[in-house]
């Protein structure tokens, strides 16, 4: 099978997701290539050219690609997509825009958020905000699966660089146009990837008190994640929200501290090695959950936490 | 300016879906079902852009059995103009969602087509980025905010990304998926659910639109996920860290 797959970047650094979808990749076929879209990204393509099992890359080095539009990458994706079994990129925002506009315009289905690769056409996927499984077989000839990069354990080893190949389309322009963005990058970890997260939730009362989330996540060398409840009060930006409809994470150690533990939160966090919860109500449905419960007022407990960490 | 929204009749939020025993998928009869939530901030926001004097006309649109007829009374409750309802019985792919709702769209020429970003049954996130591609339309998934300037028949939408926000901006036709801070749905009064009963509702099968749809897919099994049993309460934070260190190993 021969497996194309969409790499995520920012121009200059590859997303860690690529690993996760290329561990995907090769358990689907023997032949994965990557393709980096992007303007001024040839950086990019000499890191995925490096991670182990990648056969070649296509790079399509564009101004016309700066932003990632939907519309001029599928038309891109399918001018390269040609000869291939299966189209993957992760279940990140950036493959959930992209994706579905190109097995559309191939006329085949899209399995989304794949968690398990069971046969080269049949696949598993969370459903209904992860309370069931969905074990679905693909009838259509081309394969195009969104990767819930948590279900994949990263491709860590290197190899030699494969070859690069430069795409010589001529690059379509998009009807969308840029505007602004604007990111509450850190010196954090990455939420997506990172090894420890520490998530607050309406417990902690006002943005002001969210800070002591992020000093347990500093003392913990953790990243800050949010419920909804807490973005949707403002405490911190939308791109913290761990959920269904958010990010999904399984760090080695998740904290969740002043959470209840909606539904919709615990499928973004469930797969977590260690969760521990900190809630002051001894029902909330976190401690079903969790594997180390504290039962306690978090305004004391976090402080002390963080005091004891530090010592 | 005309909005045409999609909006699907799912399993209420707040039921706890029950697996049936053969695991051949999710128990759905005698359920209670509600419009999804993500097109009630569809819908919200196209009634908002009436009120914004931007938008003339909103169409509610849905797929589905005659048990989809009480989701569309609920969006003619709420506000929209009037209804179609595509019939049909089988359970359809997004794909075919997708390409019901193009035919519909090339029938009724909307400016701008509004769907929440993903149905919270299936959690597929993909009908409204494959109605953009078959229509070659512009497309904003994630929007957070939305704004529209009908006399230049522009958009601008900011939209949630894993970065963090992005805003973007295109001319109309469009689509646009709407992510849950864009707006808080209003809820339907009781004269206005009377009046709804008045509003046109039309009905359309989908075997008339001449659609050609075809099963890609086949479900094998929908099975319980792995329980994750509950841990232990410690008393102290003292407790806590030694088990993190000691038992769980991950400090």
């Amino acid at each position: 099978m021969r497996v194309l797959v969409l790499v995520e970047h920012d121009h200059a650094h590859i997303n860690p997701s690529t690993a996760h979808v290329l561990k995907a990749a090769r358990a689907l076929g023997d032949e994965a290539i990557l393709l980096v879209a992007g303007a001024g990204c040839s950086a990019v393509a000499d890191q995925a050219a490096k991670l182990a099992g990648v056969t070649k890359i296509f790079l399509a080095d564009d101004v016309a690609y700066t932003h990632f539009f939907a519309d001029n990458l599928s038309a891109l994706v399918l001018a390269c997509a040609q000869n291939f079994d299966a189209i993957l990129a992760p279940a990140t925002t950036f493959g959930k825009d992209l994706l579905p506009r190109i097995a559309a315009k191939l006329d085949v289905t899209q399995v989304s958020d794949v968690t398990k690769i069971i046969t080269s056409d049949t696949f598993e996927h969370p459903i209904y905000a992860g309370n069931a499984i969905e074990t679905v077989r693909v009838l259509d000839a081309i394969k195009v699966l969104s990767i819930r990069t948590t279900a994949f354990d990263a491709v860590v080893d290197e190899q030699a660089p494969c070859v690069i190949e430069a795409v010589n389309l001529p690059a379509v322009s998009s009807k969308m146009t840029f505007v602004d963005a604007s990111s509450s990058a850190s010196e954090r970890p990455e939420l997506s990837s990172a090894k420890r997260v520490v998530s607050g939730g309406r417990g902690l009362q006002s943005a002001d008190q969210f800070k002591l989330i992020e000093d347990l996540a500093d003392a913990l060398g953790a990243a800050v994640g949010a419920s909804r409840a807490a973005v949707d009060a403002g405490f911190i930006a939308n791109d913290h929200q761990v959920g269904q409809t958010g990010k999904i994470v399984a760090p080695s150690l998740y904290l969740a501290v002043g959470i209840s533990g909606a539904i919709q939160h615990i499928a973004g966090m469930k797969d977590s090695k260690i969760i521990v919860a900190i809630n002051k109500d001894e029902e909330a449905p976190i401690f079903q959950v969790a594997d180390y419960a504290l039962v306690g007022d978090l305004f004391t407990l976090v402080p002390e936490l963080i005091e004891k960490l530090k010592a | 300016m005309k909005v045409l929204v999609a909006v699907k009749r799912v399993v209420d939020p707040y039921v706890k879906i029950r697996i049936k025993p053969d695991h051949q998928g999710i128990e759905t009869e005698h359920v209670k079902h509600a419009m999804n939530p993500f097109d009630e901030i569809a819908l919200e926001e196209a009634l908002r852009l009436v009120e914004k004097n931007q938008v003339t006309e909103v169409v509610a649109v849905t797929v589905g059995s005659d048990a989809c007829l009480e989701t569309l009374r609920h969006a003619l409750a709420l506000g929209a103009h009037r209804a179609i309802h595509i019939k049909t019985d089988e359970a359809l792919e997004s794909l075919n969602i997708a390409k019901l709702l193009h035919a519909m769209v090339q029938k009724e020429s909307p400016d701008l087509v509004l769907l929440g970003k993903q149905a919270i049954d299936g959690d597929n996130n993909q009908t409204s980025q494959m109605l953009a591609a078959l229509l070659d339309w512009p497309q904003a998934t994630f929007a957070s905010t939305l704004v529209m300037d009908a006399s230049a028949k522009k958009l601008t939408v900011t939209r949630e990304v894993d970065a963090g926000l992005e805003t973007i901006s295109f001319d109309l036709p469009a689509v646009v998926s709407t992510d849950l801070r864009l707006n808080e749905p209003r809820y339907a009064s009781l004269p206005n659910i009377m009046k709804a009963k008045q509003k046109p509702l039309d009905v359309v099968f989908a075997s008339d639109l001449g659609v050609e749809l075809k099963h890609h897919t086949e479900i094998l099994s929908v099975k319980p996920p792995r329980v994750r049993q509950a841990g232990i309460k410690v008393a102290s934070v003292d407790e806590l860290l030694d088990k993190l260190r000691h038992e769980a190993k991950v400090l």
